[in-house]
C-alpha cells in the first residue's frame, strides 16, 4: 500500500478527549491530504464473566441451557453497546465535518482496541488517540492503562492528544543523535506535514556533544529547504528539560521517537517515552 | 512459549475466578475420589492427580477456563492394569501417556479432531455418562435401604436447593448435599460405607517420586498398550471440552498447546503419585457457569482442592459413599446429551447409527478410544457410500458411425467403481466406443483400474475404444491437495459441477 492510500486513523471512545482526537486527526488529514478514518471498537471483554451462578450442579442439558443463557444476555448487552457505538461515532463524524473535513470513513468494530489496530496496521499512516480513556478521563495526571502496550504493539506513527485542540504552530523535535532520530529528521524534512511550522530542535546532552549533534541535524533540515529553525542544547534530566522547554517556548506539538529500547532495558532503567507520556505539556507525535 | 499467556487470561476476571475456583475445587473432590475408586486405587492417587493436572494445565494449557483433573474416561482404561500390575505400573504408564501427548502436540495431531464427526462426539459423551453411571452401581447393589434413601435425598438436595431464593445460587448444591448427608450419617450413626473405607486419603502434600518399575522392554510391553489409548482418550476429551468452552465463552483456544499441556500435566501427575487425567466436560461447564473464565480459576481449583483434602482429611473420610454416588449421578446426568434422543427423529439414520455404535462399543469394551475409532470408521464408510451415489453414466448411440458414446459424470472411487463398470453395456455389438470423462472425477487407483478393466473388456469384443478427458478426470487422484487449494485451481479440477 502506498503512503497516499494509508489512513489517518482516529480512535474514538466517547470520552472527553474524543473531540480533541477528532480535531487533531482533521488537522493531520488536511495537512497531508490523506483519507481519515474514525474508529470505535466495542470491546466485549470475553475474559470476564458477567453472570455468576454458584449453584455448582449439572442438570439435564445444562450445557445447552448455559449456552442459551449466555448468548441471550450477551445479545441484549451487545445490542446496547452497538447503539452506543453508533451514536459516539456519529458525534465524532459531526465534529469532523464541522472541522471542515468531508467524508471521513466510519468504522465500528468488535474486539479489543489493540487487537483491532494490530490487524489494521497495514493501512495505518498516523494513529490519533487520546492519552486517557473513559476510565481516567477526569484524572489529568494519569494516562490510559493500555496506552503504553498499544504504542509498543504498533509500529506506525502515533499522535497522543492530551487536551483541547490547538492548531500547532510551534513544534519541538526531541533529538538525541541516534540513528533512529536521524532517520526521523530525514522523514520530517521531507514531509508536507511540518511545512511552514516554526521548528524547535532540542537536544539534551553534555554541552559539547549536544551542540555538535544539533548542528548536523539543523544542516539537514536547512538543505531540505527549512528556514525557521530554532535550536537549543539543554543539560539535565531529559524529560524534565524537555517539558520545561515546552512551557517556556509555548510549544504546541512535540515530536519524538518512542520505545526504542527493549522492555527489559526499560524495566531496569525506566523508559524515557513512558516518562514523557506522563509528564508532557503538549500533544506528542511519536515517530517510529 | 508454553509459559506465555496473556495477562488478561490470568487477571482479567479475578473475583469471579476465585469464586468459581472454589466451587470447582469442592466439586472436584468427590469426583477425584469416585474416579480413583473406579480405577481401583486409593483416593489419594486421584486427588494428587487432580491437583497436579489442574495446576499444570492452568499454566501451560491452551484453553483458559477449562478444568482438567483425574477423569472417569481415563480411569476406566486403567482398571485391568492396576488389577494385574499395581500402582507403580500405573504411574509409569501415566508418564508415558504424557510423553505421547506432548509428541502429539508437537506433531500438531490436534487437527485430526476434524475427522471426528458430530455424531461420534455425541456418542462419546453419552457413552461416558453411561459408564460413569454404571460405575456407581456397585455402591447401590447389596446395600441397606438407608443408602437408597440417602442417595435419593442427595439428588433431591442437588437439584432442589438452587431453587431456594437468595442463597440457592450462592452455595454449591453438591456441597450442601455432601455436608447434609455426612451430618445425618454421623448423627444417626448409620452403618454405611464411607470414603474412608475406600482407601487412603492424602495426609501430606504430594512428593516427587520416580515410579518403582524396572526400565526394561518388558515394562514397556506392559504399559504401552495402556498408554496409547489413555493418550488418545485424554486428548479427545480435552479437545472436545476445549471446543465446548470455546463455544460457551465465544473465544478461541490453542488446541496444539492444549495437547502439550495435557502431556506435561500427566507427566507431572505421574511423578507426584497421581493417575493420568484430562479435561473434564462437566467440571468445565460448572466452572463457566460459576463465572470462571481465566487461568486463575483452574489454578485455584487445584490448589484449594489440595489444601482442603490435606487439612480436612478426617472429615472427608466420614463422607458416606451415598453422597458421592449422588454427586456422580448428577455428573452423569449433566454429561449425557439428552438432546440426542430428540435428535434421533430428525437426524439421518447413518448418523444415528454412528452415534449408537460409538455408545455400544464403548459400553461393551469400557474403552472410549475404541468407540471413537469404530465411530469414525463407520462415519467415513457412510460418507464414502453417500458420495458414491453422486455418479451416473449416460450414453447415446450414433447409427451412422455405429458408435456408442458414454458420458461419465460424477465421483468415481473405490466405493462407486463397481457401479461405474456396471454402467457399460458389454453385450452390445458396436464398432466404436467413446468414453467421455470430461465431467468425471477419478479419486483413486481403484477408479483407474476399473476404467482399464472396462476398456479391455470392450476391446476384446472388437470395439475401438476412445477416451476423452482422461487427464481432466484423473487430476483429482493426486494426494496433496494442498498445492491446489487456490480457488482457481479447485475450479479447474472440479469444473463442470
Amino acid at each position: 500500500m502506498t503512503n497516499n492510500k494509508k489512513l489517518i486513523m482516529a480512535c474514538i471512545d466517547g470520552s472527553k478527549l474524543s473531540e480533541a482526537v477528532c480535531d487533531y486527526a482533521v488537522w493531520l488529514a488536511q495537512r497531508i491530504e490523506g483519507p481519515l478514518k474514525l474508529m470505535y471498537t466495542i470491546d466485549h471483554h470475553p475474559e470476564t464473566a458477567k453472570e455468576v451462578d454458584l449453584s455448582g450442579n449439572l442438570g439435564v442439558d445444562s450445557r445447552d441451557h448455559l449456552l442459551e443463557e449466555i448468548t441471550s444476555s450477551e445479545h441484549t448487552r451487545s445490542k446496547l453497546r452497538l447503539k452506543e457505538g453508533k451514536s459516539i461515532l456519529q458525534a465524532a463524524n459531526e465534529r469532523v465535518v464541522e472541522d471542515g473535513f468531508k467524508d471521513p470513513i466510519l468504522c465500528l468494530q468488535h474486539g479489543s482496541l489493540i487487537e483491532t489496530l494490530v490487524e489494521l496496521k497495514e493501512e495505518l499512516r498516523i494513529l490519533v488517540i487520546g492519552a486517557r480513556g473513559k476510565i481516567h478521563e477526569d484524572q489529568t495526571d494519569k494516562i490510559g492503562a493500555k496506552l503504553e502496550s498499544m504504542i509498543r504493539s504498533l509500529h506506525g506513527h502515533i499522535l497522543v492528544a492530551y487536551d483541547v485542540f490547538k492548531t500547532p504552530e510551534r513544534i519541538m523535535i526531541a533529538y538525541d543523535g541516534s540513528e533512529t532520530s536521524d532517520k526521523h529528521i530525514d522523514m520530517i524534512a521531507n514531509s508536507p506535514l511540518y511545512k511552514g511550522l516554526s521548528c524547535h530542535l532540542v537536544c539534551v546532552n553534555k554541552k559539547d556533544t549536544a551542540d555538535s549533534l544539533i548542528e548536523n541535524a539543523v544542516n539537514k533540515l536547512k538543505t531540505a529547504g527549512w528556514s525557521e529553525i530554532i535550536s537549543a542544547s539543554l543539560q539535565g534530566k531529559t524529560e524534565d528539560e524537555l517539558c520545561d522547554y515546552q512551557v517556556s517556548h509555548n510549544i504546541d506539538l512535540t515530536i519524538m521517537g518512542a520505545f526504542n529500547h527493549t522492555r527489559l532495558h526499560d524495566l531496569i532503567l525506566g523508559s524515557f517515552t513512558a516518562k514523557m507520556l506522563l509528564n508532557t505539556r503538549t500533544p506528542l507525535l511519536l515517530l517510529r | 512459549m508454553l509459559l506465555l499467556s496473556k495477562k488478561q487470561d490470568w487477571l482479567g476476571n479475578i473475583r469471579a475466578d476465585i469464586l468459581a475456583g472454589l466451587v470447582v475445587a469442592l466439586a472436584l473432590i468427590p469426583e477425584a475420589i469416585a474416579f480413583s475408586i473406579i480405577a481401583g486405587v486409593d483416593p489419594k492417587v486421584g486427588l494428587y492427580a487432580s491437583f497436579c493436572i489442574a495446576v499444570t494445565t492452568a499454566i501451560v494449557g491452551g484453553r483458559a477456563g477449562m478444568i482438567s483433573a483425574a477423569t472417569g474416561a481415563m480411569a476406566l482404561l486403567m482398571v485391568t492394569l492396576v488389577k494385574e500390575h499395581g500402582l507403580e505400573y500405573l504411574l509409569a504408564t501415566t508418564l508415558l501417556t504424557g510423553a505421547i501427548q506432548i509428541t502429539a502436540g508437537y506433531l500438531k495431531l490436534g487437527s485430526l479432531m476434524r475427522f471426528v464427526s458430530r455424531s461420534v462426539v455425541t456418542g462419546f459423551v453419552n457413552a461416558l455418562a453411561i459408564l460413569i453411571f454404571m460405575a456407581q452401581l456397585p455402591e447401590l447393589t447389596g446395600v441397606s435401604w438407608h443408602v437408597y434413601v440417602m442417595t435419593l435425598s442427595g439428588l433431591g438436595i442437588i437439584y432442589l436447593f438452587p431453587l431456594i431464593p437468595a442463597i440457592g445460587k450462592s452455595i454449591p448444591s453438591p456441597l450442601v448435599c455432601i455436608v447434609v448427608l455426612t451430618g445425618i450419617a454421623l448423627m444417626l450413626k448409620l452403618d454405611i460405607r464411607t470414603v474412608g473405607d475406600m482407601g487412603d486419603l492424602p495426609d501430606t502434600l504430594p512428593m516427587f517420586l520416580w515410579p518403582d518399575v524396572p526400565l526394561t522392554i518388558e515394562t514397556l510391553k506392559i504399559i504401552l498398550p495402556y498408554a496409547v489409548p489413555l493418550a488418545v482418550v485424554g486428548l479427545l476429551e480435552s479437545l472436545m471440552t476445549a471446543t465446548i468452552v470455546d463455544d460457551l465463552t465465544d473465544t478461541d483456544s490453542d488446541k496444539n498447546r492444549e495437547c502439550k499441556g495435557q502431556g506435561i500435566a500427566n507427566i507431572g501427575s505421574g511423578l507426584m503419585g497421581g493417575m493420568a487425567g484430562c479435561a473434564m466436560i462437566g467440571q468445565s461447564v460448572i466452572n463457566i457457569k460459576s463465572g470462571g473464565r481465566g487461568r486463575l480459576s483452574t489454578l485455584l481449583a487445584g490448589v484449594l482442592l489440595l489444601i482442603m483434602v490435606v487439612f480436612l482429611g478426617d472429615w472427608i473420610s466420614q463422607i458416606p459413599m451415598a453422597a458421592l454416588v449422588a454427586v456422580m449421578i448428577m455428573v452423569s446426568i449433566g454429561t449425557f446429551n439428552w438432546g440426542s434422543f430428540r435428535d434421533l427423529k430428525q437426524h439421518p439414520l447413518s448418523s444415528n447409527l454412528v452415534m449408537m455404535t460409538t455408545v455400544l462399543v464403548v459400553v461393551w469394551t469400557h474403552n472410549l478410544a475404541l468407540g471413537v475409532f469404530v465411530g469414525v470408521l463407520l462415519a467415513s464408510l457412510f460418507f464414502a457410500n453417500k458420495i458414491s451415489h453422486l455418479m451416473y453414466v449416460e450414453s447415446e448411440y450414433d447409427e451412422d458411425s455405429d458408435t456408442r458414446t458414454y458420458h461419465v459424470v460424477g465421483q468415481v472411487f473405490f466405493s462407486s467403481a463397481d457401479k461405474f463398470i456396471a454402467a457399460f453395456d458389454f453385450k452390445e455389438a458396436v464398432e466404436k466406443i467413446v468414453i467421455d470423462l470430461n465431467r468425471a472425477h477419478f479419486w483413486d487407483i481403484t477408479s483407474v483400474s476399473s476404467l482399464d478393466k472396462a476398456v479391455i473388456k470392450l476391446r476384446r469384443q472388437g470395439a475401438d475404444v476412445e477416451l476423452i478427458g482422461l487427464n481432466v478426470a484423473s487430476s483429482t487422484i493426486i494426494d496433496r491437495f494442498g498445492v491446489h487449494d487456490k480457488p482457481e485451481e479447485i475450479e479447474k479440477i472440479m469444473g463442470g459441477h
